[in-house]
């Protein structure tokens, strides 16, 4: 008998596990929270790379890095990794600290709003420079 | 229900009666730095709309970024990014089940803390060095 199981519940640890839990997500947010932890070192690596050799940069000299594909790529993914990352992370925060019904929701649909507004107008932005003739 | 008599309950000892320990102050940093991390993403993305939009605006926003003001700011933004990126790793090792030891917590913490005001310095160096 492992301590999940005591002798008034007659449910299997399989059958706890199917029901994921009040959020029925399961471990889902733990672990996307992980995975862009770790994608972020090497991402950020390459976004406070990308800015350091762009600070006081003339404009026509970032678009002209941004014209390598690689480069607009990986920003990208960093923004993408990024955004994802800080909507889970405001979540979290937001599940803290607002127990009001009204106040929680609004919260956490204006989080996932501008997260992704974010990462829409940042891959915008790379891209247009990225393909700016 | 409401007119229930209070009963004077023992309460659970909250964050205002402990005494503060660096590994708590930690963690509530490593939460800070999180939130402050939202507004420097906000920053990137303002930088990079600015690039894409015309000359005119991007000097705007440089203007800003080169002001002392604006430097601090974003010195301020490698500091919390380079903290959270350290918390971050610190929290993956207990992840895998590993540094419980206090001791190991406490040097941990000191190397969180030293290690992200020692790179944010090397960043900034580096910055100025790329940019002369």
């Amino acid at each position: 008998m492992n301590e999940m199981s005591n002798a008034s519940n007659m449910k299997t640890p399989l059958k706890r596990v199917r029901g994921f839990g009040a959020s029925k997500t399961g471990t889902e947010h733990f672990w996307q929270q992980r995975a862009t932890a770790v994608a972020n070192l090497p991402l950020m690596a390459v976004l406070v790379w990308f800015l350091i050799a762009h600070f006081g940069a003339t404009r026509a000299e970032v678009i002209a890095s941004l014209q390598n594909p690689i480069i607009a790529l990986l920003l990208i993914m960093a923004l993408a990794s990024a955004c994802w990352h800080m909507r889970l992370g405001l979540q979290v925060v937001i599940e803290d600290y607002l127990h009001s019904h009204l106040a929680k929701f609004a919260a956490l649909a204006l989080n996932i709003a501008i997260a992704t507004s974010f990462f829409a107008i940042a891959a915008y932005s790379i891209l247009k420079m990225s393909f700016a003739p | 229900m409401a007119e229930q008599k209070q009963v004077a309950r023992p309460l659970s000892p909250h964050l205002q009666i402990y005494k503060p320990m660096l590994t708590m102050m930690m963690s509530i940093t490593h939460r800070i730095t999180g939130v402050a991390l939202y507004g420097g993403t906000l920053l990137v993305v303002w930088w990079l709309a600015a690039a894409a939009h015309s000359d005119a605006y991007f000097a705007v926003v440089q203007g800003f970024f080169g002001h002392w003001f604006g430097k601090l700011i974003l010195f301020g933004f490698t500091w919390a990014l380079v903290h959270h990126a350290l918390g971050g790793i610190r929290h993956f090792i207990w992840d895998m089940g590993r540094g419980f030891k206090l001791p190991t917590v406490e040097w941990m913490v000191r190397a969180n803390v030293i290690g992200s005001i020692l790179i944010t310095v090397l960043l900034w160096l580096i910055a100025y060095g790329v940019k002369s």
